[in-house]
């Protein structure tokens, strides 16, 4: 284990010295989208839909309703972003990782230094936009900035699946289906927005199998002081289940992908 | 040499599958320290393949192999730490400066962040990339790219330094530059081995070398022997122009059959294995055939491969 975490450290520098050259290009994914979301959706639809009473969001501004789910979905969306096309790249186009495995670091370092950054990324982007949530006034009560380790935690469950998902692929077309049948339907879907209550009950379903709704109902619940314990170990295991299946599944396919 | 002789890389009856294909189908050999080892072959004959198993990235399908007295199978990462490797393909981060690919492949060694920029001052320095420390990979020729693969492979000096096909695709003059580091590395004691289908590659970097054919060790040794064990001196060559097809040089070759110990009917000329050249030549003139263009040359690893698999190495 010792050796995993010092060898996961030394990948991880790996993707540090990457960051300092790409960080400006990952500002407009990273802040500038879901800010655009909060601003709209939150302040624009928000100034519509509280007009109109709110009482079918639990009596909070619809502002207030959004924000903690668009701070899980951001954390979902940039963890996705970093286990698709960094990992392909990884394996298949620049090939760093077979240049990695060369060295004393094994496969399994490699996934931990890989979603060590994953959760750098996710933290420190997640991080500077709650402060913006707060600003805005998106949180309800303090306890609300456990948003945060929700969010990494949610970004965590997704990136060990979609980074295992990437090992078994030939080229990105793979990673178009992801984004339609995956990301963007969790996005709209996972109770973000609305509550899933309103859907039809076989979405309503799907929305509970997606990892998004139990950040988005935790985070949410969280900010709005409304948390039922049991509910909340439950999002926490099932998301914490995501995360350890994932990770696993990740050590699988680089293992079988990088040493043959 | 004389003394003790210490085997760095062990190997008895080595395979690999993958599959139902067998790419290595049970090899014998050894490399002793501060030797240039090779692997001669055409692509798929398993020169990679043991250079993976080598390369302890590759677990091995049968049969025995020691790297540095230690096993691959459970010792690894204890292995991978002092070996270099240099790898077909330029795995470098094209995204980083030339500086930082040393210092952050140091950093997989678990070097302090301090002696990563001290080993590449000194790498940039031997392979004569200090001037464009800073710039992207990106911006590198084919050369330059090699050179700083070869670099990298250096970072944490190794006791052994695997080269795959290390000047495949590159120019004359960058093969030559290439060469001198490599010379340069062997002369400071490094064991070099080295996978190439190139016999003059072969002839300049190797004390030894094995022919490696179908997964299979054909022959053995250091290039000299391998010339004088399995070809003649010289070979005289006859080419006899666009318009003789093949049937006809087998009709030629049954003409000058005797005048040389073998001979070998290549689609475009007929190669006269003989320990005198010129001699064969005037022989061919007086027989009255007249060949388009003659050359006498001596023998080569090319021709030991020719001899060995009926087959020339680039195709």
């Amino acid at each position: 284990m010792t050796i995993a975490v010092e060898n996961g450290r030394r990948m991880f520098d790996y993707w540090l010295t990457v960051y300092k050259r790409t960080w400006k290009g990952t500002m407009i994914s990273s802040f500038l989208l879901p800010m655009l979301y909060l601003a709209a959706m939150g302040i624009g639809l928000g100034s519509f839909v509280d007009s109109n009473g709110t009482g079918a969001l639990g009596g909070v501004s619809y502002l207030q309703f959004i924000a903690p789910g668009l701070l899980a979905s951001t954390a979902m969306q940039i963890a996705v972003g970093e286990a698709t096309y960094p990992v392909m790249s990884g394996l298949k186009w620049q090939k760093f990782y077979h240049s990695m495995i060369a060295t004393p670091l094994r496969p399994a370092d490699v996934v931990y230094g890989q979603l060590g950054f994953i959760a750098f990324r996710v933290f420190t982007s997640c991080a500077v936009f709650l402060v913006i949530i707060t600003l805005f006034g998106g949180l309800k009560s303090p306890l609300g900035v456990l948003g945060l380790p929700v969010a990494l935690l949610v970004g965590m469950a997704v990136a060990g699946p979609i980074a295992a998902y990437a090992t078994i692929l030939d080229n990105d077309s793979g990673f178009a289906m992801v984004f339609r049948f995956g990301v963007v339907p969790a996005f709209l879907f996972s109770g973000a927005f609305f509550p899933v209550s309103q859907l039809p009950d076989w979405i309503e379903w799907l929305a509970y199998v997606s990892p998004l709704w139990h950040a988005v109902d935790l985070s949410r619940n969280l900010s709005l002081g409304t948390v039922d314990p049991l509910l909340a170990l439950g999002n926490l295991a099932y998301l914490l289940a995501w995360f350890l299946v994932g990770t696993h599944l990740a050590v699988r396919g680089f293992t079988k992908r990088l040493i043959g | 040499m004389s003394e003790q002789r210490e085997s760095l890389v062990h190997v008895r009856g080595l395979r690999k599958s993958y599959g139902d294909f067998e790419a290595v189908r049970g090899i014998d050999l050894d490399v002793w320290r501060g030797e240039a080892f090779g692997f001669l072959g055409p692509n798929g004959a398993g020169k990679s393949s043991t250079m993976r198993m080598i390369g302890a990235v590759s677990p091995v399908s049968g049969g025995t192999l020691k790297i540095l007295g230690l096993d691959p199978a459970t010792d690894g990462p204890s292995i991978r730490a002092r070996l270099g490797v240099c790898p077909q393909d330029d795995t470098l981060d094209t995204e980083l400066s030339v500086r930082e690919n040393l210092t952050i492949y140091g950093r997989y060694f678990g070097l302090s962040r301090a002696e990563c920029r001290e080993r590449a001052d000194e790498l940039l320095e031997f392979v004569a990339l200090t001037e464009k420390a800073k710039v992207k990979v990106d911006e590198l020729s084919g050369g330059m790219k090699r050179r700083l693969t070869i670099a990298r492979s250096l970072v944490s000096k190794p006791d052994l330094l695997l080269l795959d096909e290390p000047t495949t695709g590159l120019d004359p003059q960058a093969r030559h530059l290439l060469w001198d580091k490599l010379f340069r590395l062997k002369q400071a004691g490094v064991t070099l081995i080295i996978t190439t289908h190139y016999m003059d590659e072969a002839e300049q970097l190797c004390d030894r070398l094995v022919v490696m054919d179908g997964g299979l060790i054909a022959a053995e040794g250091s290039p000299a022997d391998l010339i004088r064990d399995y070809s003649t001196r010289e070979v005289t060559e006859l080419r006899f122009g666009p318009d003789v097809m093949l049937a006809d040089h087998d009709a030629l070759a049954g003409k000058v059959e005797d005048l040389a110990q073998r001979i070998e009917v290549l689609p475009d000329r007929l190669l006269l294995y003989t320990d005198d050249g010129e001699r064969a030549v005037a022989a061919v003139h007086e027989r009255g055939l007249e060949p388009a263009a003659v050359l006498v040359r001596r023998s080569t690893l090319e021709d030991v491969f020719l001899r060995l698999t009926g087959r020339t190495l680039v195709d």
